[in-house]
């Protein structure tokens, strides 16, 4: 009985097979063969991450990265290390993330609206000037984005406003905030760009009604462009969090060290996790991974609108 | 109706309708669309290019870290320009770069265009095989950089892993460690983290050719390379020029990922601008002088950027 089903279903499986390869043509069949071997390729530094983390440390130096921990080197004791390193600081790296994606994709929405919708001359003067900074050096604005939060005194604006009186506030919600506020300005023109370019996809018929009905910008925005918005600030939302969530340099300059209680993000825990001179090998790669997680899950999960913000 | 014509109409009923023109203008399209764009472009603005114009105050000054900026006229002056210009690690560094630019770039081009191609040809998995390629452009530097310091080990690294396999382990080059490779090393990384960036453009791109362009050249005789070096790729100009000018603007600020690996000082032959420009300001704190390394890193972007500006301009896609 068993084996009739067994049968029957291997028969099946060769007859797919052999559907799929009269489809098949010499061309399909050298495409697929190259794709596995790049594939395999591009896997091989994660791959090796990967079977190194769950390895203890005599265990990766006999072994080579592409072979799979066998029992006697097996250990999970990497990820434990890299999580006490690191876990500590991936809620910073949210914490200011989530806030700075959302602030510069409602900028960006916005700013957009206004440069599109409506038809005035200096629209493409202004958005040449958006599209411009996205591609400005960033090391040209750290001189005067540490100068600049020099000269703010967000620590002692927040005191005199009884911030830290209240329950939930810590002393590193000041570089969080500095974090948010440098994420979210600077993120505007990419996310204005990105919402641009939907917008002008939106059919005017539909906007020139609405207007002949009588309804105000402000309406037409919240009653006919925002709902229709929602899939592109998903795509906006996906791009920008993974760029903040990734961002190093900035963070570098803001924040200095990598102590999780001055706020400091979890590029910046695992850049110093990997800056010794020790080779933990094992524990850098489990860093590395908890590091990625949060962005592995969100490209696994959305890799659709994350490939529609890179096409920017 | 738009504002331009409405204004040309307001022009074509002659002078009698120039009070209603001035409260046209007031109760334009334009200023009621102000608080949507303003608002954005003020902050992005300050941050954007003030930041760039104070960077270029700072360069005039001697700024160096312990007393704040003296920004009085009688103390700009273009001193820290003049030591650029004579300062041979600023050249060495500058033609890193550039090295770094055009040897990325165009790696990258080819990379990810045959990763297109080969992913269009793709009876099945397209999804599949383009969400892997463009895994590597979703992680941070950071992650890629440590995870290539493990692929490039010379002792029990993944490449040298693979050369033991087919009994080459000594050849194993230091790829890190080796000035003549340093450089190299750093670009096939970064061309492993961005070609998916590329073959994302191209996809997209090659997906607007009709197929019926692809069945001509094939009834033309036309073989599969001969059909995509005549056909096909001529197609896809405007999309390399969009890739090349972002990859290119990027390697001019590869800082992430070399900072990871190497420190803030990769040594002579991998030293680029960016990883310089940190150097010289945060780690020796000669900030002025590091602000005159900005300057030049973002004349450098303006030279890329505007062409393309202007070309998207023409082209009508701005």
């Amino acid at each position: 009985m068993q084996l009739t089903a067994l049968l029957q279903a291997t028969t099946n499986a060769f007859e797919r097979l052999a559907v799929w390869r009269d489809q098949m043509n010499r061309k399909h069949a050298v495409a697929t063969a190259l794709a596995v071997v790049l594939g395999v390729a591009f896997l091989s530094p994660l791959w090796g991450g990967l079977t190194t983390a769950f390895k203890t440390g005599s265990g990766f130096v006999t072994t080579t990265p592409l072979t799979p921990p066998t029992p006697g080197i097996f250990t999970l004791q990497p990820w434990g290390e890299a999580w006490a390193t690191i876990g500590p600081s991936l809620g910073n790296s949210l914490m200011f993330t989530v806030p700075a994606m959302l602030l510069s994709a409602v900028l960006g929405s916005i700013a957009a609206y206004g440069l599109t919708m409506v038809d005035w001359r200096g629209q493409v003067a202004v958005m040449t000037l958006f599209i411009a900074a996205i591609f400005l050096p960033k090391q040209g604005l750290l001189l005067p984005l540490s100068r600049f939060w020099t000269a703010v005194d967000l620590a002692g604006l927040l005191e005199s406003i009884g911030y830290f009186g209240l329950p939930f506030a810590h002393p590193k919600h000041t570089t969080i905030i500095q974090l948010i506020v440098t994420h979210a300005c600077f993120g505007i023109s990419i996310c204005t760009l990105l919402f641009r370019g939907y917008y002008l996809t939106i059919d005017d018929d539909i906007l020139e009604a609405a207007r002949i009905d009588g309804a105000s910008i402000f309406s037409i925005y919240r009653n006919i462009i925002l709902p229709l918005s929602y899939p592109m600030f998903m795509v906006v939302f996906i791009f920008q969090f993974t760029q903040i969530y990734n961002e190093f340099l900035y963070a570098l300059i803001l924040v200095g060290g990598s102590n999780p209680d001055t706020g400091a993000p979890v590029t910046l825990a695992l850049a110093e996790l990997n800056s010794g001179f020790s080779q933990n090998w094992n524990g850098q790669m489990a860093g590395a991974f908890v590091t990625a997680i949060p962005t592995l899950i969100v490209y696994l999960l959305f890799g659709e609108q994350f490939a529609k913000g890179v096409e920017y | 109706m738009s504002v331009r014509n409405k204004l040309q109409s307001i022009l074509e009923q002659g002078p009698e309708a120039g009070q209603s023109r001035e409260r046209g203008v007031l109760d334009s399209d334009f200023v009621r669309s102000m608080p949507f764009w303003v608002p954005p472009t003020v902050l992005m603005g300050l941050f954007v290019y003030g930041g760039i114009v104070w960077n270029f105050v700072i360069s005039l000054t001697d700024f160096e870290g312990l007393v704040p900026p003296e920004y009085t006229l009688s103390n700009f002056d273009f001193e820290m320009y003049a030591r650029l210009a004579s300062d041979a690690s600023f050249w060495n560094a500058l033609g890193n770069t550039v090295i770094l630019m055009l040897g990325f770039t165009i790696l990258c081009l080819i990379v990810g265009l045959a990763l297109a191609i080969i992913v269009d040809n793709l009876l099945r998995g397209q999804n599949v095989f383009r969400t892997l390629f463009l895994l590597p452009f979703s992680l941070s530097f950071v992650v890629t950089g440590v995870f290539w310091q493990w692929m490039y080990n010379p002792e029990f690294g993944v490449i040298s892993g693979v050369l033991g396999l087919v009994g080459l382990a000594s050849l194993s080059p230091k790829w890190l460690t080796n000035p003549q490779l340093k450089l190299f090393s750093v670009m096939i990384a970064l061309v492993w983290q961005y070609s998916g960036y590329a073959m994302v453009i191209y996809l997209a791109s090659l997906r607007t050719i009709p197929q019926d362009h692809y069945e001509a050249a094939k009834i033309d005789g036309a073989g599969f390379f001969t059909m995509y070096r005549k056909v096909i790729i001529p197609q896809l100009s405007s999309a390399s020029v969009s890739i090349s000018v972002v990859v290119m603007v990027f390697a001019l600020n590869a800082f992430s990922w070399l900072f990871v690996v190497f420190g803030s000082n990769p040594g002579p032959s991998a030293d680029i601008l960016g990883v310089m420009m940190y150097r010289t300001a945060f780690r020796s704190n000669q900030w002025a002088y590091g602000a005159a390394i900005a300057a030049a890193q973002f004349v450098m972007a303006v030279g890329i950027i505007s062409p393309y500006l202007y070309y998207q301009y023409r082209r009508g896609e701005l």
